[in-house]
């Protein structure tokens, strides 16, 4: 579904800000990517939803490959990959509702599908009462809600998190981690960047990609058993 | 429906900056308006005196009638000709009387007829350039028996070179305007973007095409483009009546002129609008 072959993407003639990272996120498996601020985690991301491109090595993601990829074939990438983002980043003049069916009306979905789908949305995140409230009158947690179902608007295969829930208290964490281990369990792969160690800690069974300085230092599929406590207390 | 709304919703934003990009096309174009009116109106009053000009070839002393003959039928299937008229010595000397009549004595005392006899062409439509009259001149001094060819194309070619002046500056002023227009509309376009590189940035991450996100704006472009047709056309047509009432009676534009003008206009916001939009969705998407 991902896989990152000797992945390598400089800024500038310094350090890297990933080097040489391999990896391979299945269908259907949900991976946090973990590690300090700087360490490279939004980079790979970004990758994965080919906004950057590798200086060295190859992306894949479902049939795309970053070394083939076309321009114009993006868009249809972007469908396939949501991507949700710490700061949420939905238009404020906008309701609840009308953030998410702006997604699907920018990608062409037919004016009679958009509400009934938006509804549906809504009920899948919690929020279907909260469907014409705008984003100031909704909590962190309740915005983080509507972003992700902004994301699952396209029926994406895979859904990027950048530290979704870096914003939000420890209750809204709980709520919104749980949205995505559902989603996860409808057959999306998830991964998710996080330097929540706690977070990392409490759900052992999740598989952890970590890294340092751009590089990937940890990876509990690829090293047998998880030892979320060893890693998780250099976090 | 949401591209035009949000193109309207662009030129309500920066009202100021949409009216600047809308009067500098508009500028640019009444400056082309008033040369192309110029360049039309001498177009037409080219046109009605080159139907009256001829050439003429005169003939040598001696040439025969048949050989004259022979001559026309030939000249007469030179394309650029549309009918060639044998003028005898004798009627040569007939016409001359009869218009020169101060002279009339003088032409009837001769004991020899002094004029040559010869041949006057008239010229098709769409033949009479100078180049046309050029050409054929030149094939007619190629006859042996012809003396000498006359045209009376020296002042049409003065007209014809004011017109190229007239287009030349047509072309050099209304050009300089259109780069300052492209320039405003490209600034307005792109303050358009920047006020809504959120949504865009949005509409890049859920996967809208580059055609989808970029619509609004050359519509935005597109309508700049033809309000500033608009009113390039609208100073025209005053500057026409002025004209037409207090100095000299000229022809307006024809209609295709007009179109055509609109559709210029309507295609240089668009070009515009589409080279700012380019480059800044490119910027966003980098950042």
């Amino acid at each position: 579904m991902i896989l990152f072959r000797e992945v390598t993407r400089a800024f500038d003639r310094s350090t890297p800000a990933v080097r040489d990272v391999s990896f391979h996120v299945r269908k259907g498996e949900f991976a946090f990517l973990s590690g300090p601020s700087g360490a490279g985690k939004t980079t790979i991301l970004k990758l994965a939803h080919m906004q950057l491109m590798p200086t060295r090595g190859e992306v894949r993601v479902s049939r795309y490959s970053s070394a083939r990829i076309r321009r114009r074939e993006l868009p249809e990438l972007r469908r396939r990959v949501g991507f949700v983002f710490q700061d949420f980043r939905l238009l404020e003049g906008l309701t609840a509702a009308e953030n998410i069916a702006f997604a699907l009306e920018c990608t062409g979905t037919p004016r009679a599908k958009i509400e009934p789908r938006v509804g549906r949305l809504l009920g899948q995140v919690g929020l279907a009462a909260r469907a014409r409230s705008f984003p100031r009158e909704l909590s962190g947690g309740e915005q983080q809600r509507v972003a992700i179902a902004r994301a699952l608007a396209t029926e994406p295969l895979v859904l990027l998190a950048d530290e979704p829930t870096g914003n939000l208290d420890e209750r809204a964490t709980a709520g919104v981690f749980e949205l995505f281990r559902r989603i996860n369990a409808s057959g999306t792969s998830v991964m998710m960047a996080t330097h929540d160690a706690e977070l990392i800690r409490r759900h052992p069974d999740i598989r952890v990609i970590e890294l340092e300085e751009g590089a990937l230092v940890f990876d509990s599929r690829e090293d047998g058993a998880a030892e979320p406590g060893a890693h998780g207390d250099r976090l | 429906m949401r591209s035009v709304r949000e193109a309207a919703q662009g030129i309500r934003r920066a009202p100021l900056l949409s009216g600047l990009s809308i009067t500098a096309i508009g500028l640019s174009l009444f400056i082309v308006g008033l040369f192309a009116l110029t360049a039309h109106n001498i177009d037409e009053a080219l046109a009605g005196v080159e139907s009256r000009v001829e050439v003429v070839a005169f003939l040598r002393e001696g040439t025969g009638e048949e050989l004259a003959g022979i001559a026309r039928a030939e000249i007469e299937g030179f394309p650029e000709v549309a009918e060639v008229r044998y003028v005898s010595k004798v009627e040569a000397l007939y016409e001359a009387s009869r218009e020169l009549t101060e002279f009339s004595d003088v032409f009837s005392d001769l004991e020899v007829n002094p004029l040559p006899a010869s041949l006057e062409l008239a010229f098709r439509d769409g033949y009479r350039t100078p180049e046309d009259v050029e050409r054929v001149a030149e094939r007619l001094r190629g006859y042996d028996f012809v003396e000498e060819v006359r045209y009376g194309r020296e002042w049409v070619d003065r007209v014809f070179a004011l017109r190229r002046v007239a287009a030349g500056g047509a072309l050099v002023l209304g050009g300089a305007f259109a780069l300052g227009a492209i320039l405003l509309i490209g600034i307005a376009v792109r303050m358009a973007i920047l006020a809504r590189s959120r949504e865009i940035a949005i509409m890049q991450t859920v996967g809208a095409t580059d055609a989808y996100i970029r619509r609004p704006f050359l519509i935005e472009g597109l309508v700049t483009g033809i309000a500033g047709g608009l009113l390039a056309l609208g100073l025209t047509r005053l500057a026409y009546e002025i004209v037409t009432r207090s100095l000299l009676a000229m022809s307006w534009l024809p209609d295709i002129w007009i179109v055509g003008g609109i559709l210029f206009a309507a295609l240089l916001g668009m070009a515009a609008a589409s080279r700012a939009v380019r480059r800044e969705i490119r910027r966003i998407q980098a950042g």
